[in-house]
């Protein structure tokens, strides 16, 4: 225990997810030492993203205006929506540069064990999305776990309409692995997605 | 460090760290059993996918001072990806397993461990009614947990039945002489399906009609809630559209 503020410090950084009590410590006496930290920019910037940041009004992404700048983007193609669960996952999928269409963030999975059932992740404002018959193809990219499968389940149920195609990501082996370390459900699972091969 | 080694069925994960999870198991031998499995959430981990909800593996822990950890998994029954297609069933998974975690929070595992297994097992392979199989499993996990309800004899007074009034306050049906007023009044249908669940008897059981399983299953949901003090979240989100 440290006396007064230092101890205040490092309890807030340890309320932080994924930051233990050592590592609260190793960053509070990191900046306390460190003469060249702008504390004043950190304590700026933390005050800011709050007022600044909000979730789109359309997609559900972090943005700092009403809609964010993928829904604004007149180049991105509107016939596709990708829904993936949380924020983090679009910036995961717009580092491949392989989808040029626009996100669907449902804000979470569904595990009704924690609670989450389909009335607390955004799947009314899809369907909205999805009334004027612009878009043609909604790719589920959520997570490759049980939530994710179960959601995906779900969602392939609530979207299935005429003229639209729903696909899921594949999933299978990792690039750059030795297939023997791969475990049976990956491994099943590249099985059943196998695709022909161009001579 | 000493380790130890069971099978063990999953119950549910937690995040923890950058690419950890906390996993929460009752094993065959050790009842819960709750331990980090590092670097599971990483797409290249070697046993990641094995310790999914709804998966039984044989595993070794190394033996932690809070939290045990995960050294090798194996997979003895992969449940999960036939559960998560067909989202009523999972609901129902959920159901069974939620009340799996709170019934083994301080007793030894193999009775629980085998039900829970083969309620999995069952509901995978959708041998019965995703609807029935939940009920079936509560009624006889309660049981094990040593609140076993009476469907026949007054749970009071062990006079002999049928009788209609069922109190989940006092372990089943009551005799008209001890029902305190008001107590809920049960057709002889639904109390012999109630029955068959518990004894699975699954001819019986799946004879009944619509009506009688939505009753047994209130019946049911009524009884764990009462038993388990708090209660079963996914019990309030199953999937009835299926289910």
């Amino acid at each position: 225990m440290y006396e007064g503020i230092v101890q205040e410090l490092i309890d807030e950084f340890g309320r932080l997810p994924g930051i233990g009590p050592k590592s609260a410590q190793r960053i509070a006496f990191h900046i306390l030492t460190t003469q060249s930290f702008d504390t004043t920019r950190l304590a700026e910037l933390l005050a800011e993203v709050r007022e600044r940041v909000r979730f789109c009004s359309i997609c559900g992404n972090v943005a700092e205006q009403d809609t964010c700048s993928i829904c604004r983007d007149p180049r991105r193609s509107q016939t596709v929506i990708c829904v993936v669960e949380e924020a983090k996952d679009v910036a995961a999928i717009e580092r491949t540069r392989e989808f040029r269409g626009l996100y669907h963030v449902l804000g979470g999975a569904l595990s009704p064990m924690d609670g989450v059932g389909p009335d607390n992740l955004r799947f009314t404002q899809l369907v909205q999305r999805l009334a004027d018959a612009t878009v043609t193809e909604v790719i589920i990219a959520t997570n490759p776990n049980v939530t994710g499968e179960a959601t995906a389940t779900y969602l392939t149920r609530l979207l299935d309409q005429p003229g639209l195609r729903v696909t899921r990501l594949a999933s299978g082996l990792p690039v750059g692995g030795d297939l023997e370390y791969a475990d049976e459900v990956t491994l099943g699972r590249a099985f059943e997605g196998r695709r022909t091969v161009e001579a | 460090m000493p380790t130890y080694r069971d099978e063990a069925v999953v119950l549910r994960t937690h995040k923890l760290g950058e690419a950890d999870r906390i996993v929460t198991m009752i094993g065959r031998r050790h009842g819960k059993i709750r331990a980090v499995a590092k670097g599971v959430r990483r797409t290249g981990s070697r046993f990641g996918a094995r310790l999914e909800p709804f998966m039984v593996v044989d595993a070794q822990f190394y033996v932690g001072r809070t939290l045990d950890i995960v050294q090798q998994v194996d997979s003895a029954g992969s449940y999960g990806a036939d559960i998560a297609a067909d989202y009523a069933r999972y609901t129902v998974a959920h159901a069974m397993v939620e009340a799996a975690d709170r019934l083994t929070e301080h007793e030894a595992g193999t009775p629980h461990y085998l039900l829970l297994v083969g309620a999995l097992r069952s509901l995978a392979r959708a041998e019965h009614p995703a609807g029935l199989t939940r009920d079936s499993y509560l009624l006889r996990a309660l049981s094990i947990a040593g609140w076993a309800p009476s469907f026949v004899d007054c749970a009071v007074t062990g006079a002999a039945g049928p009788h209609s009034a069922f109190v989940p306050q006092l372990g089943g049906v009551v005799a008209d002489a001890v029902a305190p007023p008001g107590a809920v009044r049960l057709d002889a249908a639904t109390l012999s399906l109630l029955g068959a669940l518990l004894a699975g008897d699954w001819e019986a059981a799946e004879d009944s009609d619509e009506r009688t399983r939505d009753q047994a299953s209130g019946v049911t949901a009524a009884y764990a809630q009462f038993h388990l003090e708090r209660g079963l979240r996914s019990l309030e989100l199953q999937d009835r559209e299926t289910a």
